[in-house]
């Protein structure tokens, strides 16, 4: 079966007057219908660039996709007149944002934002629009009442809760949510994780989840694609990556984060810093914090290594696995 | 990157003056506007050696004559020379542009910046009075000073400056409240650092940029209040010269005479625009986050 | 790299003495606002001994960052009391609280705000010696090499500005600057929550070392269960001002009796496969703190509630071995 979104080495760049950034690197990926990638990775790592890149928002200028093919449904993006892209964008293609203090109109009531969406895609009446909003809104457990209220009435999970309807509110096929937990409490944190993974299911969405939570990633995800330096350097499926994790930074990750489950925890930080987006390190980009460094990782970038469904882009596999 | 951390560490005593003017030098249009200004000072300081007239001298040629050799500017009204004037007026109108400003800056910066940390109670009464001052005009308000202290070029400085002070005050205030809320103003407090050292050392730098800008405009329209106030006789009297003065005598004779309106214009928009291009580039300079 | 494996099983933790360093008793700060008053505190009580870490936990707006301002004025509580070594810290007159701040630092969350824009790394970490005027220009210039290299950075960023440096230099910046008068107690604000998960480990391991070759004893504030729990000997759980348990780390982890912390514990992600923990759905959000609800402040969204629970507030309670609890059920038995 095809996927929903296949994304094939996507490279972007952003041109400033410092130099050019490599955002990312020619990352490699699917999404089947209904599925849920969660792409991990810390600040400056590329995730958001990603998102950007398949709803064609990168700006440009600074932004440029230099190569790369993203296909949608079977069509090519890049291929689509902007009147068409419009048509896939908040309608099958939507976005779930990081700030739900942000993200809203702070002076049109919420009801009035979602059933905008719906009115500007789904050619319905507004009366329509309205009925079709207050599902939504209880879909998401707000009382239908409140769509009238302005978002500073909600509170931050609930203005979250808004925006998960807006993003539903036109059945779209893939939803792009930009770590939509990382500004909520965790205890507000759990009700959306939750409301999130019933919702996918009753509304059979696919979903990519941007996040730099590998806790996050495990309670909703089926698939986790690890960003580092604008390449993803590890892909697999959940088990694969939770419990046998190849790459080292990857492996690195799960060590840096403390353990609530036992009695005594160690953490073991990887070392060094982010390389600067400027001027990334020859070889494989994480050589320089590696603690499995080779000699052939400073000179020669490593290969997407593909066996069992999973992908690693690391030399220490080099043999075992089957090489692109 | 070049540089051993020992060579790194004997810059570390390189003063900020130093910094800031290395930062200043990269950019050509604020040194060129720093040159202009230095080249003005200067004509005001040489200014008898450079002027071929004695300022004040009348029928040192024809009068309302136009530029020519002898006269480059021409001549005013009373057959004075033009040049010698606009060079002389130099003097004046430097100083109490920039002590006025001066004056206003620094008394309605320190205002803002106390009312925006403190806020409350102190930021209610002394933003009122602000506002007041704010709301009678800037004339009369230097007219008042000016009538209560006696008419000489000193108190047409306070005057000027006092009338600028709301508007630095203002200003400041607004950038002083966003830069309250940070952290690094409660880390300072948390170290022992007293309120008047987080004003000066904390706050106020943090509110430089828009001191600057509003200085810059500033300056000219100082120098235009001080000729209004000449006008009116509360200021510097004629025939000292002065470019505010020299501007307002020339109106009456724009018709036949253009040149006694437009040279003495001309150098006022020049310091002005001298002066923006310099504070754009200091306030660059001064901010670390634009260094290049 | 290091690990850690504390002594848990005494209440204070192995490194921790007998005495408290700091005792808070009824600590209350309430804030005006045009609403009404907002009981961001109210009555908290605690101790901290020497050597030890208390975590205080809990979400957005529950008065853990207001309570660790407090302890160190630099927001000025409502009423309560603090002691420190045996003075009365909310008693000092300015310049004994300066002085006084010497002893007690803080370290803050965002490492992008908490640091002057405009100073150098250099200025930053040397202020606090000049402002309390120690040694000379040249010793206080050494004391900052000193301090750089004790938090991990290096030399040549002396005159660097701070949007040079990525949020992990900056807060060892603010740690530096933190530990410049040799301090005995540093309360950490959420000292790692700005920080990516690679970086969050170094400064923890970093704040851990220096804790143990300095001997400081933290006031760990934080929203992140996993890192408290990873650094704290005793956590304290605060619920809209008040705290609701309060328990030597690992009985508070295993044994964990308020309902509100329990749901707290099992909201957490867990970066595993297959979860002990069942999860507890809260219902609704945080009520506000300029009306907080009457009796135990935690009975609108208790799953467990009696009627007793919005009649009569519970007292925080020893429930055996030092772990205190606010809760009637716990206690009615």
């Amino acid at each position: 079966m095809a996927a929903l979104l296949s994304v094939n080495d996507l490279c972007v760049k952003y041109k400033t007057f410092e130099g050019i950034v490599h955002a990312v690197n020619g990352i490699s990926f699917d999404i089947p219908e209904r599925g849920t990638l969660g792409l991990v990775g810390e600040s400056g790592a590329g995730k958001t660039t990603t998102a950007l890149s398949l709803m064609r928002l990168i700006p440009a200028p600074p932004g440029i996709v230099e190569r790369g093919k993203i296909s949608f449904g079977g069509r090519d993006i890049h291929a689509l007149s902007e009147a068409e892209m419009k048509k896939i964008r908040g309608n099958q293609i939507s976005m779930i944002f990081q700030d739900p203090m942000t993200s809203l109109n702070p002076v049109l009531t919420v009801g009035l934002q979602i059933s905008e969406a719906i009115v500007a895609h789904q050619n319905t009446s507004e009366r329509e629009a309205l009925k079709r909003t207050q599902e939504m809104l209880e879909k998401v457990q707000i009382p239908s009442a409140r769509h009238k209220e302005y978002p500073h009435e909600f509170s931050g999970g609930m203005r979250q809760r808004v925006g998960i309807a807006m993003a539903l509110a036109c059945n779209p096929r893939l939803i792009i949510a930009d770590e939509p937990t990382t500004a909520l409490d965790v205890t507000i944190q759990a009700q959306v994780i939750e409301l999130m993974r019933n919702l996918r299911q009753e509304f059979s969405t696919a979903m990519m989840l941007i996040t730099h939570d590998l806790g996050v990633v495990g309670e909703v995800c089926d698939r986790v694609a690890v960003m580092y330096a604008g390449e993803i350097v590890e892909e697999g499926s959940l088990e694969q990556i939770f419990e046998d994790a190849r790459h080292p930074y990857t492996t690195g990750l799960f060590k840096c984060i403390p353990d609530i489950e036992e009695d005594s925890s160690q953490i073991q930080p990887i070392m060094g810093l982010m390389p600067d987006p400027f001027d990334l390190p020859s070889g494989c980009c994480f050589h320089p914090r590696c603690p499995s460094c080779m000699e052939v990782c400073r000179v020669e970038r490593p290969a997407f290594l593909r066996e069992n469904g999973r992908t690693v882009q690391c030399h220490l596999y080099a043999k075992g696995g089957v090489t692109q | 990157m070049p540089g051993t951390a020992t060579t790194l560490k004997r810059d570390k005593r390189q003063s900020k003056i130093g910094e800031i003017w290395r930062r200043l030098k990269i950019n050509k249009g604020a040194v060129a506007g720093l040159a202009v200004i230095l080249f003005l000072s200067a004509m005001a300081i040489f200014a008898p050696y450079l002027a071929p007239y004695e300022p004040n001298k009348m029928n040192s040629g024809p009068r309302l004559a136009s530029p020519s050799m002898k006269h480059p500017l021409g001549t005013d009204s009373f057959g004075r020379d033009q040049l010698s004037r606009v060079i002389y007026g130099a003097r004046i109108s430097l100083y109490v542009g920039f002590i006025a400003v001066g004056i206003g800056a620094v008394i309605g910066g320190f205002i803002g910046a106390v009312v925006g940390y403190y806020g409350g109670r102190v930021d209610n009464i002394l933003m009122r009075i602000m506002d007041v001052l704010l709301a009678v005009p800037q004339i009369i308000l230097a007219i008042a000073i000016v009538g209560a202290l006696g008419a000489n070029l000193v108190n047409l400085m306070i005057a000027v400056g006092v009338s600028q002070i709301p508007r630095y005050a203002r200003i400041v205030r607004a950038s002083a409240l966003s830069v309250r809320g940070q952290e690094f103003v409660e880390a300072a407090r948390a170290i022992g650092a007293s309120d008047l050292r987080i004003i000066l050392e904390n706050i106020l730098p943090n509110c430089m940029a828009p001191i600057i800008v509003q200085s810059t405009l500033g300056v000219a329209s100082a120098i235009l209040s001080a000729a209004a106030l000449s006008f009116l006789g509360l200021g510097i009297q004629p025939p000292t010269p002065e470019w505010g003065s020299m501007l307002s005598l020339g109106r009456q004779y724009m018709r036949n005479a253009p040149h006694l309106t437009f040279y003495p214009g001309l150098v006022i928009a020049i310091v002005v625009l001298a002066l923006n291009i310099f504070g754009d580039g200091l306030r660059d300079a001064l901010d670390p986050k634009l260094r290049q | 790299m290091s690990s850690k494996t504390r002594d848990l099983s005494d209440g204070t933790g192995g490194a921790a003495s007998k005495r408290p360093l700091l005792e808070v008793r009824d600590l209350v700060k309430h804030f005006k606002v045009g609403a009404g008053i907002v009981h961001a505190v109210d009555g908290v009580s605690f101790s901290i001994m020497k050597g030890e870490t208390l975590g205080l936990v809990g979400e957005s707006g529950c008065g853990k960052s207001t309570t660790g301002r407090a302890l160190i004025r630099l927001i000025d509580a409502t009423s309560g009391s603090v002691t420190y070594q045996d003075r009365d810290i909310l008693a000092l007159s300015k310049p004994e609280m300066t002085s006084m701040r010497k002893e007690m630092q803080i370290i803050f969350q965002d490492p992008f705000s908490s640091i002057d824009p405009r100073k150098t790394v250099g200025d930053t970490i040397g202020k606090p010696l000049y402002i309390h005027r120690v040694g000379t220009k040249r010793e206080r210039e050494d004391r900052v090499d000193h301090l750089m290299e004790l938090v991990g950075l290096s030399a040549r960023l002396y005159n660097k500005y701070p949007h040079e440096l990525d949020g992990g230099r900056r807060q060892r910046v603010g740690i530096a600057r933190a530990l410049a008068l040799s301090p005995s107690f540093i309360v950490c604000d959420e000292p790692v929550s700005a920080l990516d998960v690679s970086i969050q480990a170094q400064i923890l391991n970093l704040l851990e070392e220096l804790q143990n070759t300095m001997k400081l004893t933290y006031l760990f504030v934080s929203h992140d269960l996993s890192v408290i729990k990873h650094l704290s000997n005793r956590v304290a759980v605060m619920y809209l001002g008040k705290i609701v348990e309060l328990s030597p780390t690992l009985s508070l982890f295993k044994n964990t009796l308020h309902p509100y912390a329990q749901a707290l514990l099992s909201a957490v992600p867990v970066a595993k496969l297959r979860r002990t923990r069942e999860r507890i759905i809260l219902t609704g959000g945080v009520p506000s703190p300029i009306h907080p609800p009457s009796g135990c402040r935690f009975h609108t969204r208790c799953h467990h509630k009696t009627p007793v629970c919005s009649e009569r507030e519970p007292q925080l309670l020893d429930a055996g071995e030092g772990h205190f609890v606010a809760c009637h059920l716990v206690h009615k038995v």
